[in-house]
């Protein structure tokens, strides 16, 4: 069970708004300082690690930058919304972000308040007001890379690529 | 029982599988994987120990080009190193063959029809005019596709567009796609086929805009039916051998919606969003602009390049207005430079930049001040894409851009040409 606090955002949030262009040459550090500043600003200080992101319809429309990225290294929690652009939904397996898709999750919840998700039968409940949802399951291959670091630590098991040194 | 789409059917080729359909996950060959400059960058590169086929990797220099500050031209200097270490042969370093991956792709027929094609880029979908199956992948994704030669695909369903009619003069490719992001809005986890008896008459550069802005529907997919057109495009310039996929007659849609071309006029999109936010340019004449910008994997082709001459021939652009025209290709650029278009526009008063990524994603060359209004005829108009976050970026047509650089204001190219709209 994954448990966290609620953070709430509309439909159509895009990559640049997560990580704004001028960052993409910056570290991962600097990177999700500047996550949602354009429409949000002050946001990044006070995400905890654990919270969770609501989103409406088409979140993370836009680049194929690694904006999941900076969601996870904020220690975003999960990601739910009512769907997900397929380009940052890869990202999300790619970088290793839970993301799922929950039809009416933006309208069960309000921010603040608590959900808990499950990954044994892909539900949702709102801790809150006990509304519960089911969110779209994802596949097995996708799910684990998600939830055990995304695809580089599989394609350095393989010999692929070299191991990031630490600190790098 | 067995009837697919065009991405069905390629999907279904290159996993080895009889049939897919939308809800699959599939594994798939890839025919082509693109890197770019941004893929060598110090802070996202791993070091790649193996490749699976040196002959489908090809790497494409172009969102900082010629490099731009020392990170990317560290990035250049690694990429090098990794061409040669590799023996990649389709390498597009800054020179002669430089420009924006998706466009060099295009001009070389690289895309091949009925193909597998990934590079981690969103607007990757662009060689869908070629009836190719290419997507938009993360940088992990497309590691994974160099040293695997796989790579995985959801199966969405697929929306068909059946184009009729031909487009009026005064109206493009790019006014077309406004219409469909105004019209139905976004696409998320389906994918988008174009066709239909309009297709003949539509030209590849046409075709290659409006795969490109598939990206900007949410769209997993955005491919076009082949037709002899394309193919005789495809022969002309890649030796190669290809089998183009046609869609089964019976193949199932999650709609077909039907547009007649006839009824396409220019619209702009208003700042900060592109789906849902089109407007006829009227709606928006005279706002103030200080930046046009003509250029990107969308409106970077020799018929854009064309256009926007066609609108400033003769016209010098308003004062205190900056209109910058980067071609998507040094290909295109010599063209245009042989048909007159970069000499017309320079007479004009514009700035013709070489051949990048550039001002479209707010990287160089044209990046955004604060509190600035700028119409731009390029991919998006996201809040901060293309420089300062208070900046205002309106996006429409080329042919609309030239004529609101002449005007210092957003205008329609019937206003300043005077053509009947």
């Amino acid at each position: 069970m994954i448990s966290g606090k609620i953070w709430k955002f509309g439909d159509d949030i895009n990559t640049d708004l997560m990580l704004p262009g001028p960052l993409l040459f910056a570290t991962e550090e600097e990177q999700k300082r500047a996550v949602f500043s354009a429409n949000r600003p002050g946001w990044a200080d006070q995400v905890q690690t654990g919270d969770i992101i609501v989103g409406g319809l088409n979140y993370g429309m836009g680049s194929s930058r690694p904006a999941a990225r900076s969601l996870r290294n904020l220690g975003i929690a999960a990601l739910l919304a009512e769907s997900i652009n397929g380009l940052f939904f890869r990202n999300a397996v790619n970088f290793g972000l839970l993301a799922l898709e929950c039809p009416g999750i933006h309208t069960a919840f309000e921010e603040g308040q608590t959900a808990d998700v499950s990954l044994e039968d892909f539900t949702v409940r709102n801790r809150d007001t006990g509304a519960l949802l089911t969110a779209q399951r994802v596949p097995s291959m996708l799910l684990d890379l998600m939830t055990q670091g995304g695809l580089y630590p599989h394609l350095e098991r393989q010999g692929l690529i070299e191991p990031k040194a630490a600190g790098n | 029982m067995l009837a697919m789409t065009i991405v069905e059917k390629i999907f279904a080729r290159n996993s080895g599988e009889e049939y897919v359909k939308p809800g699959d996950i599939v594994v798939v060959d890839v025919d082509l994987a693109v890197m770019l400059d941004m893929s060598f960058l110090a802070t996202e590169r791993r070091n790649i120990l193996k490749v699976h086929d040196a002959d489908k990797i090809a790497v494409v220099f172009d969102h900082m080009v010629p490099a731009a500050d020392r990170r990317s031209a560290e990035a250049h200097s690694y990429g090098r190193d990794f061409v040669r270490r590799f023996g990649i042969r389709r390498f597009h370093d800054v020179g002669p063959a430089q420009g924006i991956s998706h466009a060099v792709v295009a001009d070389r027929a690289y895309a091949l029809p009925g193909t597998v094609l990934v590079c981690s880029d969103s607007h990757t979908c662009a060689s869908g005019a070629f009836n190719c199956a290419a997507r938009g992948v993360g940088a992990p994704d497309l590691l994974a596709a160099v040293t695997t030669g796989k790579t995985w695909f959801r199966v969405g369903e697929t929306v068909r567009y059946e184009l009729s009619g031909r487009l009026r003069p005064s109206a493009s490719a790019k006014d077309l796609f406004l219409h469909l992001a105004g019209t139905w809005g976004h696409h998320t986890n389906q994918n988008v086929e174009f066709g239909g008896p309009a297709l003949p008459e539509l030209s590849i550069d046409a075709r290659r805009t409006l795969a490109a802005m598939g990206a900007e529907l949410s769209a997993e997919f955005a491919t076009f039916e082949p037709d002899d057109r394309l193919i005789d495009y495809v022969r002309e310039r890649n030796p190669a051998p290809f089998e183009p996929q046609y869609p089964d007659a019976d193949a199932r849609y999650a709609e077909r919606r039907k547009v007649n071309l006839d009824e396409i006029r220019p619209l702009v999109t208003l700042p900060d969003a592109v789906i849902r936010n089109s407007v006829p340019v009227a709606e928006v004449a005279g706002v103030p602009i200080q930046q046009a910008f003509i250029g990107s994997c969308a409106n970077g082709t020799l018929d854009d390049l064309a256009e926007a001459a066609r609108v400033v021939r003769g016209r010098k652009i308003a004062s205190g207005v900056r209109l910058l025209v980067t071609p998507a290709t040094q290909e295109v650029f010599n063209a245009a430079l042989r048909w007159g278009y970069v000499a017309t526009l320079m007479e004009a008063g514009a700035v013709v930049t070489p051949a990048t990524c550039g001002a479209c994603f707010g990287g160089h060359m044209g990046v955004l001040g604060p509190a600035e209004t700028c119409i731009t005829a390029s991919t998006r108009n996201f809040k901060g894409r293309m420089g300062d976050p208070s900046a205002k970026i309106y996006m429409a047509s080329p042919a609309t851009v030239a004529a609101s650089a002449i005007a210092g204001r957003i205008a329609a190219a019937a206003e300043v040409t005077g053509d009947a709209a």
